[in-house]
């Protein structure tokens, strides 16, 4: 199993749904996020070119945050999800600059934090929640190992970029352009 | 023209707008164990090679402020974690892939065996000196017997942790300015810079103050090679990794690393030691404080520039 999300790109409002639905949904503390809406403007006026993206953890299959955790707190779980255990965490702020997509943050109560995929809701087989919420039905989650899942048959159909591959992360973001 | 927009508001406090999770402690830190690295390296070497009587000061003076390093070393470690009260977990795994995980294990081996080391020493500072409890007496001739494989153990675990710091930021990939194989060597090289810088300045005799200048010369030599070489693969690389080096060439970090380390850290005290050794008198403290700020200055400089320097927006 290898949990997925594909973000559309076209469809994408920039609207924040997503956002708000995950800092309700997770109890993330206020002025903090762990998912974000990126607007990217490319030429000029009157030849512009707009894209909008919904970005989160890449949950990468070979991650650097796993990877460089001198505790083991920063591991792989749940159908790839890449979790944080917040007692085994000491707040070193390795995996913060190891991550080239700033993905995590410290909890104001001292350990790291970050998007789980909503691992809470999947392992009962919800959507994630800002996957669940978003009004333009953008984004999609699932199991890329899976043929027929949905996302493996958006990824077969539609185009797709990932952010900075080139960081070596094998990140499991897809970027439907 | 392209630009990229977080329009979400993403403020995370100390990752937006720049990464800036490491404070002082961070460098301050690097820099501590740097010198103790460099100094127990010496003391170990030299002991290994039988200079005992030639240099003092390197193989029992200097290592005494070892311990004091080190232990204020992992106090601004201990002050830079967020989640304190777990700092233990540390020592509840052992993981390969991760610097800071060899860091943790090798500090906690290094810190007892500098203060061991030290300890085997103190009578002959302090001849009035004695260890209340009669084991200790004993403790310390058995160290005084097996003194040449505390040695060679000493000796690995000053280099692990001389190297481990450069490594430790060359590991993270995602901040192109450390992610460069010359960092390791650079951080060792300048450990053992300060190291000697320091052992020069307890050093009593001429003797051996002149090789410790020496050898200071040629590390600092070794640092300007390092650091042309990290700018010319830098250049050579991808275009995040030329962002990071134009940091440097004109960038906000332009006149403090080559004035504070390139120029006041390695070519002055260079040159001063070029003089000493042509026979004019140097006091020997101005070269040493001044090898001490540029390898302080450093550590801050790349900690605080590497966090600056990025893949994405």
């Amino acid at each position: 199993m290898r949990f997925a999300m594909a973000i559309d790109t076209k469809k994408c409002v920039g609207c924040s749904d997503c956002v708000v639905a995950c800092q309700t949904e997770n109890n993330v503390p206020i002025g903090y996020c762990r998912d974000w809406i990126v607007e990217v403007n490319e030429g000029t006026y009157p030849q512009l070119e707009m894209e909008i993206r919904s970005e989160r953890c890449n949950h990468c299959t070979n991650s650097p945050c796993v990877r460089c955790c001198p505790t083991g707190a920063s591991h792989y779980d749940y159908g790839g999800t890449v979790l944080v255990t917040a007692h085994k965490c000491i707040g070193c702020g390795a995996c913060i600059a190891s991550c080239p997509y700033d993905a995590r943050y410290t909890h104001p109560k001292g350990y790291v934090d970050k998007c789980t995929f909503c691992v809470h809701r999947i392992k009962d087989g919800l959507p994630p929640a800002c996957v669940a919420v978003c009004p333009t039905k953008c984004l999609y989650f699932g199991d890329t190992d899976d043929p027929r899942s949905e996302i493996s048959q958006v990824l077969k159909k539609r185009k797709y970029k990932r952010l900075i591959p080139e960081a070596g992360t094998n990140p499991n973001l897809y970027f439907l352009i | 023209m392209r630009e990229e927009l977080i329009i979400s508001g993403r403020m995370n406090p100390m990752v937006d707008p720049t990464l800036n999770i490491w404070h002082w402690q961070i460098p301050l830190y690097l820099f501590l164990g740097g010198v103790a690295a460099g100094i127990l390296f010496f003391a170990s070497l030299y002991y290994i090679m039988g200079r005992e009587k030639k240099y003092p000061a390197a193989i029992k003076w200097a290592p005494m402020l070892t311990p004091f390093l080190l232990i204020i070393g992992l106090g601004a470690l201990f002050l830079d974690l967020t989640h304190k009260a777990f700092f233990w977990q540390l020592y509840l795994a052992i993981r390969l892939e991760s610097p800071m995980s060899w860091g943790a294990w090798t500090l906690l081996a290094i810190t007892p065996l500098s203060i061991v080391w030290s300890a085997t020493w103190l009578k002959e500072l302090l001849p009035a000196w004695h260890w209340k409890y009669p084991f200790l007496e004993e403790l310390e001739a058995f160290f005084i017997r097996y003194r040449l494989i505390l040695a060679w153990i000493m000796l690995l675990y000053a280099v692990i942790l001389g190297v481990y710091t450069g490594i430790l930021l060359s590991a993270f990939n995602a901040r192109p300015l450390w992610n460069t194989s010359i960092l390791g060597p650079l951080f060792f090289a300048s450990s053992l810079s300060t190291g000697a810088a320091v052992i020069m300045l307890m050093a009593k005799s001429h003797l051996e103050r002149n090789i410790f200048s020496r050898i200071d010369l040629m590390m600092i030599g070794i640092e300007l090679f390092l650091i042309v070489h990290i700018f010319m693969g830098f250049q050579a690389s991808t275009q995040v990794q030329i962002d990071a080096a134009n940091m440097f060439l004109g960038g906000p970090y332009t006149e403090v690393f080559w004035i504070f380390v390139v120029f006041i850290g390695l070519l002055v005290p260079a040159f001063l030691e070029v003089l000493e050794l042509l026979g004019y008198k140097i006091p020997i403290v101005i070269t040493s404080t001044l090898v001490l700020t540029g390898g302080l200055f450093l550590r801050f400089i790349i900690v605080y520039a590497g966090q600056a320097s990025r893949y994405l927006y």
